[in-house]
């Protein structure tokens, strides 16, 4: 086979598995959207301060220490104990329904009837006051996220030997795929059909439909407007959760684990606020353009990491053309 | 009782029209210029001009531009870092002369531009990619159009960090400011005296101010309010939106680009691009427009020196008399800004200037409310 053409066909898986890992981001956004109509650019900080409260969790860390030593000139850090990766999680849950809760309670229901950009600026706020909460809370530095069921039974990481073994003896060339985003992949696909089946199949799901259509009919039919928001928010920041298990077992939790909401951005709007799989065909469509333009046009002849930006300047040139995305509904404007 | 209307009449249009109709108001106007303009001078000192003074007038202009577009056009942008780092970057390149190549020849090369000439072309380039960013505008609206202008935010710092050409061919990737100076009155380069370059950026901010005044309360700033609030209703009235929103992007980045070459060439010296003009300026700027009050100029000056004394206080409190870590003090600081942000979009979405106004209000007939 064509070295060449092997390597393209890499890039090419390579950047399916990015693409997935996007969809993931995007979903939350999807989610609150739908239900709500808010724009949440807060769902990358979620992320993050959903991986940081496991990694804290799992340590034994002490909230705040950090804060509480400066003011009380105590020397507190850590509990003593670990806690095993399941019961951390059920914990983070917790915690992100809580979060889900806080923020309906004191933001979102004062600002219920203002306009789009306006709740996309809360949004923003928002997302500027988590990130300092949890900097505060757990700490700035780069921490390592383990994710283990048992003991030596965790989230892979490395490239995966067996397929490239395979493909080298059937095709000649070894494929380099990295182990955790096959299994993100798994993960991002359970995660879809979940959130479907949810929707499609439950009480709470068909009420959530019911808010996503029309507000005033939800409620007039007896939907809580109330309750319906802090459960997509819980669903959010469940979705944040796993996105930032992913992207947190993958490069480290950090800062710039928020900034995957930015790369989540494009891929909406590639594939419509609205639509689930928008975000994923979006993610999908982004992952494997911005993987591709870099190998063939970004390195070759702009000098690299156009990664930055491609995905940027894709979907505005799509909207130009079609306003609503791939798979949005088109909002019908009359006079 | 402290806004005096008594005896203060209005006898031509003219007069009825003024920014500051009344007299009292009008007075303490002029007095903060003249303060500003003479006597801040004779006591500014170092600390004064770098921590406090010039990144607020700097901010100021830059929030007056967003604010023309955010404020009274109702075109929310993410771009703004994107755009300042455009007038920093022409700024320096008609601060050094201008050089084309073709094939490796140098086919021409513009002389090297005054400063202050320098600064103005700044803005006038910026005006023009602002159009290029503005023209899908006319397409998409909402945050739609806020993630669209990311892709400009995203791609011209790329394009400042990849281009040699940008940046002269400097070996470290930086911009940095050469001495360049006004009638012998050095205003940029390390030997500058504080008061000059107070001075020359406080020269831009009052021009700045004045012409936005004025726009946004004269034809073309009526229909950029016209578009704001119901963009169909004004297309019917006979506002052409192509022009309207492109107007709007165009002043808009001018006075933008005008604070990005300030920011470069008076108050750094010496810029990154992904760190100066990062995505962060952009929020900045856009909180300080939030925080200070959409579609206001005062406001715009108020919100940027809220958001550059914040860090200095919390500085001053935390890290100077409590003895807290610096990095304690600086989350604080984002949990603080991310607060005030939300507080203010529902309990005041008109920010500072409007508080401004109602305290104005209440203090025009203190002690006497009814």
């Amino acid at each position: 086979m064509n070295e060449q053409l092997a390597f393209t066909i890499e890039v090419f898986a390579n950047g399916l598995m990015a693409g997935v890992l996007y969809a993931l981001v995007a979903l939350g956004f999807v989610l609150i959207y739908k239900a709500s109509g808010i724009f949440n650019y807060a769902q990358g900080v979620m992320a993050l301060f959903a991986a940081m409260t496991l990694v804290g969790i799992q340590n034994g860390q002490v909230p705040f220490a950090h804060l509480i030593n400066a003011i009380f000139g105590t020397e507190v850090h850590h509990f003593g104990w670990h806690v095993h990766s399941f019961i951390a999680i059920l914990f983070t849950v917790v915690v992100m329904i809580g979060l889900a809760w806080a923020v309906q309670k004191f933001v979102f229901k004062h600002l219920v009837g203002q306009e789009p950009i306006i709740l996309f600026m809360a949004t923003i706020g928002l997302a500027y006051f988590l990130e300092g909460v949890a900097d505060l809370m757990w700490g700035s530095e780069l921490k390592a996220l383990n994710v283990c069921a048992a003991d030596g039974v965790c989230l892979p990481q490395g490239m995966n030997v067996w397929l490239e073994g395979t493909t080298y003896e059937a095709l000649g060339y070894g494929f380099f795929i990295d182990n955790l985003d096959i299994v993100a992949s798994i993960v991002a696909a359970i995660l879809v059909i979940g959130l479907v089946m949810f929707a499609q199949y439950t009480k709470q799901g068909r009420a959530m439909r019911a808010v996503a259509d029309d507000h005033q009919a939800a409620l007039s039919v007896g939907v809580s407007l109330n309750f319906i928001w802090v459960l997509v928010w819980s669903l959010a920041g469940f979705v944040a959760l796993v996105a930032g298990i992913m992207w947190g077992a993958k490069s480290g939790v950090q800062f710039s684990l928020s900034l995957i909401a930015l790369k989540a951005l494009p891929v909406l709007m590639l594939g419509g606020f609205t639509s689930i799989p928008g975000a994923i065909v979006g993610g999908l469509i982004i992952g494997v353009g911005e993987k591709l333009f870099e190998f063939l046009i970004g390195a070759p002849f702009l000098g690299g990491a156009t990664e930055n930006w491609f995905a940027y300047m894709l979907a505005l040139l799509f909207l130009v053309f079609r306003p609503q995305g791939l798979f949005g509904e088109k909002i019908i404007e009359r006079v | 009782m402290f806004y005096r209307e008594a005896g203060d009449f209005s006898t031509t249009y003219a007069e009825d029209q003024q920014t500051f109709p009344i007299k009292f108001d009008r007075y303490r106007y002029y007095v903060v210029l003249f303060i500003a303009i003479v006597v801040v001078p004779f006591v500014i000192n170092d600390y004064w001009a770098n921590s406090l003074l010039l990144p607020f007038l700097i901010y100021a202009i830059a929030a007056i531009g967003l604010n023309i577009l955010v404020g009274y056009c109702g075109q929310v942008s993410l771009g703004t870092g994107g755009f300042m780092a455009v007038g920093a970057y022409a700024c320096y390149k008609f601060m050094t002369g201008i050089d084309i190549w073709w094939g490796g020849e140098l086919l021409f090369r513009l002389p090297e531009f005054n400063i202050f000439f320098s600064v103005i072309m700044g803005g006038v380039m910026t005006a023009i990619v602002g159009v290029l960013f503005g023209l899908p505008s006319l397409r998409i609206k909402g945050f739609y159009l806020a993630v669209a202008t990311l892709a400009a935010q995203f791609f011209l710092v790329w394009l400042f960090n990849r281009v040699a050409w940008f940046y002269n061919y400097s070996a470290s990737g930086q911009i940095n400011a050469p001495e360049r100076d006004i009638l012998g009155v050095l205003i940029t380069g390390p030997s500058t005296e504080p008061w000059a370059t107070y001075l020359f950026c406080l020269f831009f901010t009052i021009v700045c101010a004045v012409i936005a005044r004025n726009m946004t309360r004269g034809a073309s700033g009526r229909k950029w309010m016209a578009i704001r609030d119901m963009d169909i209703a004004a297309e019917i009235i006979g506002v052409n939106p192509l022009r309207a929103k492109l107007t709007a992007f165009a002043v808009s980045s001018f006075f933008v680009g005008i604070s990005g070459a300030l920011f470069f060439s008076v108050y750094l010296g010496a810029v990154e691009v992904g760190e100066a003009f990062g995505i962060q300026k952009s929020f900045l700027v856009l909180f300080m427009i939030i925080i200070g009050g959409l579609g206001s100029i005062f406001g715009s000056f108020a919100g940027a020196a809220f958001l550059v004394l914040l860090p200095v206080a919390l500085k001053v409190v935390g890290v100077d008399w409590l003895g807290w870590p610096t990095d304690i003090v600086a989350h604080l600081n984002l949990v603080i800004v991310g607060g005030l942000i939300v507080i203010f979009l529902i309990a005041e979405p008109h920010g500072i200037a409007q508080l401004w106004r109602v305290a104005k209000e209440k203090l025009r007939l203190w002690p006497f409310p009814h």
